[in-house]
């Protein structure tokens, strides 16, 4: 036998069992166990501490620099790129913007999208279509979708603006993703377009999870489709809306393609998100150590969040699996 | 009123809304797609109808144009490198993870884990610097070695799930059938996991072919471009001729609707499976 390993039964949430030893095994058999696993780690391994976690570190180290992107970072500043962060308007505006479109996602789009899965959970005719069709602009890159809606939210001539303008109402159209106040529903309108079937996907999915004997017992006790919802199916979707809150909410969080392709932030900074600040300081303005500090900012935020998250909201879905943490502590 | 009538008077509503809901989704592409056979004056004088007369030039001087073809090309083999990469190094370290007791594997399994929050924006500008040092900007290696790395996390995190559910008694017996741990990984394990190695792939295709941040700054010539790049650009080399735009976004979009309609079920699994197990 090559090596022994021990199958292990417990569930992702519960540490594992150290082998069970009858004796104390020689020190070089369990040198040969340990190695064995971390082996077949180590290709993974690499090629996530080389390309993922090595950078992130490598920022957090520019980010205490003033540094242009040339030669190596020398000019060090502390936390100054950090203070100079939080007191920059438009960063201050980015989190703002990117709060208002957690809201929009959790108030709007996800609600809508639930009350689509609904809705396709039943009999229709042509069911599979609407699935279909509902999910498909998820396949489509964000840049695809940026440059159709900017065509379609072209002022005058796009479609949207002659739609308005053949019933009779141009004085609602014009300006879409040209307008400070319009730009971020408008781009809210494109990420539901683009999105909401892959959250229905979601909640169609636990929908189906639902046994159907407890809607029969719910109606012949007489409770009525609201009562059955609010009752059966929300409490019995608990797991899946989480998960889908909290994909919606790091989505948010991170978006970037979409955003660049259709205004580079623009007008004057409001449809701005980090990630696009990141980007303009980073690569057109060459300001590297304070474009690190945003960086770093982002990936914080989204850590506090997921951990928080995690801690309190998804505790009781143990299947949860961002950290293996034990329920019970 | 009979019960069968009042229950279908009932369903009109849904109807409505559904068929309203779709036809917000099909418009813009709808549109596109027959605003491309237009030429772009037709389109400002007769936005709406069918074109008259059918222009299909802007399409077939797409297709004719080899920079097109080059895109499609460099996006395939991008995304299938990415894909081999992403998904066997991840196969390798989930059955480790999944299979194996040893001092560890928690802390290694949590830190793959933790990585489910770096978008590529985070890392982007350490990771610019660091290609630009191995000389690896203007090399599909650039774009591919990095897509893998962060694909690793969620495909890490759906094989583990998978490779759990196996039972132990065919390890058994492998083992005392004298199969190594990579015997059973190799023979049992992958062969079993098919759908679910299927899964994992399509998800690093479509995240790879969808993908711009990365392709945008690592390629600065036009060799290696994929297409979201090729849209910019298109776009920004087209912005008066509308006509033309939308016709290079409806071949822009073909290859992943055609994977979409192919591929349908498996990605739908994949998504679902990815965000209840992980």
């Amino acid at each position: 036998m090559a090596s022994t390993y021990v199958k292990d039964p417990t569930p992702a949430t519960v540490p594992p069992r150290q082998p069970v030893t009858r004796a104390r095994r020689p020190l070089a058999r369990r040198i040969v166990d340990w190695l064995t696993p971390f082996c077949f780690t180590l290709p993974a391994l690499l090629l996530f501490g080389a390309l993922v976690l090595a950078p992130i570190l490598y920022a957090l180290y520019v980010s205490l620099f003033n540094w242009g992107g040339f030669g190596s970072p020398s000019d060090y500043v502390g936390l100054d790129n950090y203070s100079r962060l939080l007191r920059d308007p438009v960063f201050l505006g980015d989190l703002w913007r990117g709060l208002l479109l957690v809201l929009f996602s959790v108030c709007v789009q996800l609600p809508f999208a639930l009350a689509m899965a609904v809705l396709l959970n039943q009999k229709l005719r042509g069911r599979a279509l609407y699935r279909m069709l509902f999910f498909a602009p998820y396949v489509l890159s964000e840049v695809i979708t940026g440059v159709l809606f900017s065509m379609m939210f072209a002022p005058d001539d796009g479609l949207a603006d002659r739609v308005l303008g053949s019933v009779g109402l141009d004085g609602l159209g014009g300006l879409w993703f040209a307008d400070q106040d319009h730009v971020l529903p408008t781009l809210f309108l494109v990420m539901t377009w683009k999105y909401f079937g892959f959250h229905m996907m979601l909640y169609l999915a636990g929908l189906q999870g639902i046994p159907a004997e407890l809607h029969d017992a719910a109606r012949i006790d007489g409770a009525g489709a609201w009562q059955r919802f609010r009752h059966i199916t929300l409490p019995l979707l608990g797991p899946t809306v989480r998960i889908s809150v909290f994909l919606s909410v790091i989505g948010a969080i991170q978006l970037f393609d979409l955003v660049w392709v259709v205004t580079q932030g623009g007008p004057d900074h409001h449809s701005e998100t980090m990630a696009v600040t990141m980007f303009q300081f980073g690569f057109k303005r060459y300001q590297i150590g304070y474009a690190s500090a945003i960086s770093i900012g982002m990936f914080l935020i989204s850590l506090v969040f997921a951990l928080i998250y995690q801690r309190s909201v998804l505790r009781r879905d143990t299947q949860g699996a961002l950290t293996t943490m034990r329920a019970s502590r | 009123m009979s019960a069968g009538v009042r229950r279908k008077l009932r369903s009109v509503p849904l109807y409505v809304m559904v068929w309203l809901v779709g036809i917000a989704m099909v418009t813009p592409l709808l549109y596109a797609l027959v605003s491309g056979f237009k030429s772009t004056d037709q389109l400002s004088d007769n936005a709406f109808g069918l074109p008259s007369p059918w222009v299909t030039s802007n399409y077939t001087d797409v297709l004719a144009s080899g920079s097109f073809w080059r895109m499609l090309g460099a996006s395939t083999l991008i995304a299938v490198g990415t894909t081999v990469l992403t998904v066997g190094a991840a196969a390798l370290a989930a059955f480790a993870l999944a299979r194996f007791a040893f001092r560890g594997r928690e802390v290694l399994f949590t830190l793959f884990a933790v990585g489910l929050m770096f978008p590529f924006a985070v890392a982007i500008l350490p990771l610019f610097v660091l290609l630009r040092t191995f000389g690896l900007l203007d090399n599909p290696w650039g774009v591919i070695l990095p897509q893998a790395a962060f694909g690793l996390p969620i495909t890490i995190v759906i094989l583990r799930g998978f490779f759990r559910e196996i039972p132990g008694e065919l390890e058994e017996a492998a083992t005392l059938d004298g199969c190594s741990a990579f015997g059973f990984f190799w023979r049992i394990l992958l062969p079993m996991a098919r759908p679910a190695l299927g899964t994992v792939s399509i998800l690093a295709i479509v995240s790879s072919w969808n993908n711009f941040l990365l392709p945008l700054l690592v390629f600065s010539d036009q060799t290696w471009w994929t297409i979201p790049i090729g849209v910019q650009q298109f776009q920004g080399q087209y912005a008066t001729d509308i006509a033309r735009v939308f016709a290079y976004l409806i071949l822009a979009m073909v290859p992943a609707l055609a994977f979409y309609a192919v591929a349908e079920r498996q990605l739908i699994g994949g998504i679902t499976m990815g965000a209840t197990k992980g």
